[in-house]
Order: C-alpha cells, then sequence, then structure tokens
C-alpha cells in the first residue's frame, strides 16, 4: 500500500509540473526576469501547491503517525547556517542559468532532449560529489 | 497578461500539492525532488532506496506515457552544452548543500512557515534573478 501511495505521488507530481508549465525553461527564466518580460506563472504554481500542502501540514499537527504508520516528520532546526545559504546561492544560480531544477529535470527527461539529458547528467554527478563539499563548507571558520 | 498560462499554473501547482500533502499525511514523507534523488546518488538514503526508486518511476513515467498520446510542450533549453552542465552541477550541489529545492523547501517548507525554507527560497530565488541579469549582460543568455 505505502509502495502505491508512492508512485502514485510521485506520478500526480510529475503530471502538475507538466501541466503547470514547469517542465517549459523560458517560463522558469521568465519569473525570474523581474526586469524584463517578468512571467507570473511560476508564482501561481508554487501559490496553487502551497495550498493543499500548508492543510496538510495543519491536519498533521499534534499527531506523530501518519496513516501508514510512518513517523511525521520533525520540524528542522531553524539555524540559518552557511551551508544553506551558500547551497541556495548555487542552486538559484544554476536554475537560473537554465531554467531547470531538480523536479522538472526529471519530469521532462522523456522529452527534453540531450540538453535536458546533459543537464540531468551533470545534476546527478553534482549531487554524487557534494558530500566532500558539504562536508568542507560546514567544517570552514 | 497570459490568463492561460496562470490557470494551467495554479492547476498544475494544485496536483502539486495535493501529492505532497498525500505523501505527508499517508507516508510520513516530505515530497522533497532533491532529497529523495540526493539520497539514492551519495548513498544516505540507502535503507529507503525502494520508495525513491519508486517515487521518481512515477515521476518520469507519467510524462513518458503522456507523450505517447500528446505533444508535450517543449522545455525549450538552451542548446548550449557547456552552459547546461555548469547549471547542471550547480543544481546538484547547491540543493545538497542547502538542503533542499522548489518542492522541498519552495512547497513543503513554506507552507509549514519554516524560517529556512523561506530564508532559502527568498535567496535561490534572488540568486536566480542575480545570474540572469549577469548572464545577459555577458551575452551567455539571449
Amino acid at each position: 500500500m505505502k509502495n502505491l501511495v508512492t508512485l502514485f505521488c510521485g506520478a500526480l507530481f510529475g503530471l502538475g509540473l507538466v501541466v503547470s508549465g514547469m517542465t517549459d525553461t523560458t517560463k522558469v527564466q521568465g519569473f525570474l526576469d523581474f526586469f524584463g518580460a517578468w512571467d507570473a506563472t511560476l508564482a501561481f504554481v508554487m501559490g496553487g501547491a502551497i495550498i493543499p500542502m500548508f492543510i496538510a501540514w495543519r491536519i498533521s499537527a499534534g499527531r506523530v503517525k501518519s496513516v501508514l504508520g510512518d513517523r511525521i516528520p520533525q520540524p528542522p532546526k531553524t539555524e540559518l547556517d552557511r551551508a544553506l545559504i551558500s547551497g541556495a546561492i548555487m542552486f538559484g544560480a544554476g536554475w537560473g542559468l537554465s531554467g531547470f531544477c531538480p523536479g522538472p529535470a526529471l519530469a521532462s527527461s522523456s522529452f527534453g532532449g540531450l540538453g535536458g539529458v546533459t543537464f540531468l547528467a551533470a545534476m546527478l554527478a553534482g549531487m554524487v560529489i557534494a558530500p566532500p563539499i558539504i562536508r568542507a563548507v560546514k567544517a570552514a571558520p | 497578461m497570459d490568463y492561460t498560462s496562470w490557470a494551467y499554473g495554479l492547476l498544475g501547482g494544485l496536483m502539486i500539492g495535493c501529492a505532497a500533502a498525500i505523501y505527508l499525511l499517508m507516508n510520513g514523507r516530505i515530497m522533497g525532488a532533491s532529497g529523495i534523488v540526493g539520497g539514492l546518488m551519495d548513498g544516505s538514503g540507502r535503507s529507503t532506496w525502494a520508495e525513491r526508486v519508486l517515487f521518481i518511476l512515477g515521476l518520469v513515467g507519467t510524462p513518458a506515457l503522456l507523450g505517447l498520446v500528446y505533444k508535450l510542450p517543449s522545455t525549450n533549453v538552451t542548446s548550449n552544452i557547456g552552459l547546461l552542465i555548469i547549471a547542471g552541477l550547480l543544481v546538484g550541489i547547491g540543493t545538497r548543500l542547502g538542503s533542499g529545492c522548489t518542492s522541498g523547501h519552495g512547497v513543503c517548507g513554506i507552507s509549514r512557515l519554516s524560517i529556512r525554507s523561506i530564508i532559502a527560497t527568498l535567496v535561490y530565488i534572488g540568486a536566480g534573478a542575480a545570474i540572469i541579469i549577469i548572464a545577459r549582460a555577458i551575452g551567455v543568455l539571449s
């Protein structure tokens, strides 16, 4: 049952990304282009996605376990550390340059052509080599 | 103004949010794309590899199946392969270093009113906007 839910959620996420237009890199770059021909679509996608999830967090508040028995994850520490900020800067830079973030890059892998596959391969490689970089950032004085 | 694009954006966004809500309430999992994939890439999610693979199968498979029936809109991605490699590496390392991407921080974190996620989202949107201005100025983006 848990596996079925996982597959369903992945499928609905993929469908939502295609329907929302977020697999079109020009819409994403258009949103980030605040001083050009600004495209507000991404704000509608974010807003639309936050509404059901906001309700879900309210429902889960005070509950320890999910319907199928796994623990509801606890909120992370509220620290704003160097790793969070430098990671967000790197991610934002790559996102702006390509118009791709991880979800849409995966969702479009079957129809994104050579460019999409190249981005995806580089992203996966980046995730493979990330751990020593994360340790170095956290250890730096 | 492109109202159709906004309407599809809202509809697709609601679908993404419902997927995240069901994943949380049913399975107790946070739907963050970079976390789910990243755990497979660096081995940190070895104990939950099967559910990660299943989630990715749904995420990749649904558009692939849909593409057999409909002509899906183009990604309009740049043909500059060097730029895509740099961007991919930045996204891969950055999302792991910053513990999340648009789905993890943007959707699941903001809706929880997490300060970390709200700050991360503002920072990556700011960085994305800044890099577009810079890339245009030096002629990397048109």
